[in-house]
């Protein structure tokens, strides 16, 4: 959001000193009160629903065995933190998604980068890229195992590869939308292909990228769960949900749902940062 | 289809010449041979200077060129980063060249918070930076509304003034190449060629309005059109879609 403060720096008069004040001053509330408006509209939209949940289920209007008070959720996560180790599968799950993140993404945006800059890898990717893209990766998950057990490296994986191509490919966009005339001046000042990729590649293509990574994000946290369903007693929230349900602890499995839900938040929110300090010249990221 | 043919241009040095011609005449392509970002297909292209030698150049491009991801004392000093000049030198010539195009103040401004006609200036600077032996210019004025285009006119007129470079500017404006030029190049259309050179002589340093109140502004005005209609005329009757 760009705003200008309003400045006026020639009049010395006590009146025009006291309006520009006055104007600053409502310049800055007017900042103030949209800040609040946001953090009030930020919370209210959640809290409906959690109201509406809550009085449809103490009144009975909904089946409360099934659609439990969210209040009665509490006691349930407390319980779920002393007795059952949930910190450890927030921390499982966590280290599932972050670590194959990092193992799909950074190669990707590599991959992507050279699918943009150089038609015959474009051509010769393109067609694997997109196929591949298009596989549920859940149904991958047979082959991962096969590859890397049934332990840990397998979790990554998959991770890593549903990532993989939608990074890539955003990245790969990134390139090619880049405006011509921006490579013309680094050719025309002499820049090697090289320093061009440095110069100007690379920063072009960040807010593709970074669009790239928010989806990758989504992405992750459901092939985590998914794979987490799929892979009995190894830990994380998927396998709390699922394990709930099996013995029909709804109320575990809803802590379990709303904490993924959380956490996909928090990471979109963390991500929001990065990218603020990555991409300081984005319109609208002051 | 040839593009161009036979083209023949000599420039003085510090001289500002300027290109008019109907669209598609292939004065950009002109241009960007000269900066070699462009190769013809068949035939030669040479660019020399006095001495034999290929003078250097810098391109001040029309539309978005200003790199959006770099503020703008990074801008004008990205040439001289590329050459490897020193962080000391480099931040001197960016000092001198804010004040050159009137950018003071707005030192670490993103080019996203800038006017066009700002983001023009950043672009001047930053090719004037490397100090070029020709300044070549293609359209750079001809995304910006009338009254800002005549701002930077005048903007550049001081600058040119400042500086002397030799510059090649490439305009559709009559009235532009006019306030500008000392010498108005009028090429014709398919194939691309020179057809007329005809010398500005108004006094320098100029002012806007000191060229177009000159009594001479009008005949030259019509001078110029006259050698440009027939090739307005032929390049409007042509099919649309043929190429550049």
């Amino acid at each position: 959001m760009t705003s200008t403060v309003p400045t006026r720096t020639t009049s010395g008069a006590p009146a025009a000193d006291r309006d520009l004040r006055r104007e600053r001053q409502a310049w800055g509330s007017r900042r103030a009160r949209r800040r609040i408006a946001t953090v009030l509209l930020t919370i209210a939209g959640p809290l409906a629903i959690l109201l509406v949940w809550e009085a449809l289920s103490r009144s009975g209007a909904i089946d409360s065995r099934f659609w439990p008070a969210p209040t009665s959720l509490i006691p349930a996560a407390v319980e779920l933190w002393r007795e059952d180790d949930l910190l450890g599968d927030i921390r499982i799950s966590l280290l599932r998604i972050l670590g194959g993140f990092a193992l799909g993404a950074i190669p990707a945006i590599a991959i992507g980068l050279a699918m943009g800059l150089s038609w015959p890898i474009r051509t010769l990717l393109m067609p694997v890229a997109t196929a591949i893209y298009a596989l549920p990766k859940i149904a991958l998950l047979p082959l991962m195992i096969i590859a890397f057990g049934i332990g840990e490296t397998s979790k990554l994986a998959i991770v890593a590869l549903s990532i993989f191509f939608l990074v890539a490919l955003n990245t790969m966009a990134g390139v090619l939308a880049i405006d011509q005339s921006y490579r013309d001046v680094a050719r025309n000042f002499g820049a090697s292909p090289l320093a061009t990729f440095w110069a100007v590649a690379l920063p072009g293509a960040l807010p593709s990228i970074f669009t790239g990574l928010r989806l990758a994000l989504g992405f992750a946290l459901v092939v985590i769960v998914g794979t987490e369903f799929l892979s009995a007693r190894q830990g994380g929230l998927g396998d709390l949900i699922w394990q709930s349900w099996q013995i029909l602890a709804i109320r575990d499995m809803f802590v379990g749902l709303i904490i993924v839900g959380v956490l996909g938040w928090l990471l979109t929110l963390a991500l929001d940062l990065v990218e603020r300090v990555v991409i300081p010249w984005k319109p609208g990221s002051e | 289809m040839l593009a161009l043919d036979a083209v023949d241009l000599t420039v003085e040095p510090g001289r500002f010449v300027v290109l008019v011609g109907p669209s598609g005449c292939g004065k950009t392509t002109l241009l960007r041979m000269i900066a070699g970002l462009d190769h013809p297909t068949s035939g030669s292209v040479q660019a020399t200077r006095g001495d034999g030698r290929p003078p250097s150049n810098a391109v001040v491009f029309q539309g978005r060129s200003v790199f959006p991801w770099l503020h703008v004392r990074d801008n004008i000093g990205f040439g001289l980063k590329l050459k490897g000049i020193g962080r000391r030198e480099r931040d001197q010539t960016i000092d001198r060249l804010i004040e050159t195009v009137g950018l003071g103040g707005f030192d670490h401004a993103w080019p996203h918070q800038l006017s066009e006609g700002m983001r023009q200036r950043v672009a001047i600077a930053r090719a004037l930076a490397v100090d070029p032996d020709i300044l070549l210019m293609d359209e750079p004025f001809g995304a910006l509304d009338e009254q800002t285009r005549y701002l930077l006119q005048e903007e550049l007129l001081g600058i040119w003034e400042r500086t002397r470079k030799t510059v090649v500017f490439v305009t559709h404006s009559i009235d532009e190449a006019l306030t500008l030029a000392d010498e108005i190049v009028i090429m014709g259309a398919r194939p691309g060629r020179i057809l007329q050179r005809i010398p500005v002589p108004f006094e320098r340093p100029r002012t806007m309005e000191a060229v177009r109140s000159d009594a001479r502004f009008a005949a030259l005005f019509n001078r110029v059109w006259d050698g440009l209609r027939d090739e307005v005329l032929a390049s409007r009757q042509r099919p649309l879609g043929g190429a550049r």
